[in-house]
């Protein structure tokens, strides 16, 4: 019995199948994982365990290097705030004091409504807006005190939900055609390139 | 004043607010050079390439061509993209994978099939998540038109690429780290040697790495020709760059300039790019190529933006990024949060890395916060002395990658510039910017 929904458990089969092997698409699946879940549930390790033919303690080990991953729930959105250089000359720093007081809670914690989660992030490579804001790693461009409570309000509302969907980075990316370039066609094409690039530069190659 | 001749290499359509479609794509001379690449024998694409010596976009600033012809003698397996950039204040990346994503989809299938690889994949940052919704959308339009997958726009060339999300990790940025999260596994980075993924890449093949700009400058290339490309810049750093401005800057964003041909201060201060210092403050610090490159005073703002020019001053281009910090910045500060995040980044497999990240990081947060010591400078010092022995430049390495040797920059730049500003410290116990 898969602990994915059909949905998402078809997507997995969907990416496993472009990689020449089953544990290169580790991060992708773990992904998807937090996608149906919002963290990575002992359910969802185990269950990429299978995909990958790995371990579920071999997929907690490698999920636990990356920041993006939870092992714990976390609320509805994760709101990341940078104080990395570009926004520490910014205001980063008190920006993320504000979040706690306006979210109730410290970095690291969730406000007691379950809704936000708030992280201290490294550089988010969006650097012209500083202090840099992303919500469920959207860019959300709040980057005043006032700014940053209205778009509270308006993600307490819903009325953000278009921008700022669910967990999952992938949640809006699908690969629609082709598979992997055919194999057969793939050697035969290599072969004739090598042939063709002997005849063409007979004294390169042999040096 | 900035000079503004030479052409918009990678930034052309980024006037346009559809220029990610492929519709804007195809009217702005979109797949032009794959039609033309496919016309020509994959080794005079490469030979292109290396008449435009372009130089790799990504930090290290090899040249690409060369990169390629290492691999000449045994074919190539992969080709990665790596498009995890993670190193503060840098944003150009970015910029081009959302705003012109079929500009970096053609770039990537014009080097496959250089290098004859017919399976590439295209890493980028998970925090990317627009990022990546673009890119994919942009293969899905590629396949659409025939321009990806089987025989591809009727040649006998096949190939897929495959996008691959990271997942938050700055180290993956290191090309042997990022192929071990290609792998599905933590990003460690390999062991040297080798030296090069060309020789053992990819599931242990032959695999070519190469950065985002550094792909989406191979349309205009194949387009153009390579001596048109070369033709631009000076020296050894030719073609155009995009440099991510950003601190106490009026306009911080990203701008494309023709490399050698302005200097720090045409970017910093021309009104089409940074527009000036805010409130006209004087110029404390600069970084000049990302937190990994050591600081440039006001004095060296005239040297020209050239990756030789850079270096021979004891820094380096790297990434592209430059951050400005004015009188009101507090270079303490600023030292102590960039060493947290190489702390916090650190991947934990070198001693001198992971446990000299750490205390730095401790020592410089008493410094700022109250609690520091003189005897402190020297502490710090020593321990940067430790993960890059003797401070030079390029810094000597104790770690597998280049991430601990990184560390020091910044602190022994700071001391060295600002040495008064630490002992204030010391003295009132705190900062004196609270």
């Amino acid at each position: 019995m898969s602990h994915f929904r059909s949905d998402i458990r078809q997507r997995c089969v969907d990416v496993l199948a472009l990689y020449p092997q089953a544990r290169s698409a580790m991060l992708p699946l773990l992904h998807l994982a937090q996608e149906q879940d919002g963290y990575l549930s002992d359910e969802g390790i185990a269950e990429v365990a299978e995909l990958t033919n790995t371990t579920p303690a071999d997929v907690r080990g490698t999920a636990s290097f990356y920041d993006m991953f939870h092992l714990e729930p976390v609320g509805k959105y994760v709101v990341s705030i940078c104080t990395n250089i570009a926004c520490l000359l910014a205001g980063g720093e008190e920006l993320l004091e504000h979040a706690c007081a306006t979210l109730g809670c410290s970095v690291g914690g969730t406000s007691d409504d379950g809704l936000f989660t708030l992280e201290e992030a490294e550089c988010l490579a969006d650097c012209d807006i500083a202090p840099c804001v992303q919500v469920n790693h959207r860019y959300v461009r709040s980057a005043s005190a006032e700014s940053f409570d209205a778009m509270v309000e308006e993600l307490r509302s819903g009325r953000l939900d278009h921008d700022v969907p669910g967990h999952g980075t992938l949640v809006r990316v699908r690969r629609s055609v082709g598979l992997r370039a055919p194999w057969g066609e793939v050697v035969e094409q290599r072969a004739r390139a090598r042939e063709e690039r002997t005849a063409r530069a007979p004294k390169e190659e042999k040096q | 004043m900035a000079t503004l001749d030479a052409p918009l290499i990678v930034s052309s359509r980024a006037q346009y607010a559809d220029s990610f479609t492929l519709a804007r794509y195809l009217e702005t001379g979109g797949y032009t050079a794959l039609r033309k690449a496919l016309t020509m024998f994959p080794e005079d694409v490469a030979h292109e390439v290396d008449i435009a010596s372009l130089l790799g976009r990504g930090g290290a600033g090899f040249p690409a061509g060369r990169k390629w012809s290492m691999l000449r003698k045994s074919p190539v397996s992969y080709l990665v993209v790596n498009g995890d950039e993670s190193e503060p204040a840098t944003f150009k990346d970015h910029f081009l994978i959302e705003r012109d994503p079929h500009q970096l989809v053609e770039g990537v299938i014009i080097a496959a099939y250089a290098l004859q690889v017919n399976q590439a994949f295209i890493f980028l940052r998970g925090e990317f998540a627009l990022g990546l919704e673009r890119v994919q959308q942009a293969l899905n339009d590629a396949y659409e038109t025939g321009a990806l997958g089987s025989r591809i726009l009727d040649s006998a060339f096949s190939i897929d690429i495959v996008l691959h999300p990271g997942a938050g990790a700055y180290i993956c940025g290191e090309e042997t780290a990022l192929i071990e999260a290609l792998e599905g596994k933590r990003g460690f980075p390999r062991i040297k040697p080798p030296f090069f993924p060309a020789v053992t890449g990819l599931y242990g093949e032959p695999t070519v790495v190469n950065n985002v700009e550094t792909m989406s400058n191979l349309p205009w290339i194949i387009n153009n020709g390579g001596a048109a490309f070369a033709a631009l810049g000076a020296g050894r750093s030719t073609g155009t760059r995009l440099f991510a401005l950003s601190g106490r800057v009026n306009n911080p964003g990203v701008y494309e300039v023709e490399m050698v041909k302005n200097t720090f201060r045409d970017l910093i201060y021309d009104p089409r790019f940074g527009g000036g210092v805010i409130d006209d403050n004087a110029i404390k610090a600069i970084i000049p190529g990302g937190v990994s490159a050591p600081w440039f005073g006001p004095e060296l703002l005239d040297t020209p933006l050239g990756q030789d020019e850079v270096g021979a001053l004891g820094s380096m281009l790297g990434s592209g990024s430059i951050v400005v910090m004015d009188e009101t910045s507090c270079v303490v500060r600023a030292t102590w949060r960039i060493t947290k995040f190489f702390s916090r980044e650190s991947c934990g497999q070198c001693t001198p890395c992971r446990e000299g990240s750490g205390w730095l990081e401790r020592v410089l947060y008493r410094l700022e916060h109250g609690g520091g010591r003189v005897e402190d400078l020297d502490l710090l010092l020593d321990l940067c002395d430790n993960i890059a022995p003797g401070l030079g430049w390029p810094p000597q390495q104790t770690t597998i990658c280049v991430l601990g040797s990184s560390i020091p920059s910044s602190i022994h730049a700071a001391i060295s510039m600002f040495r008064d500003d630490f002992i204030d410290h010391v003295q009132r116990g705190g900062c004196p910017h609270d």
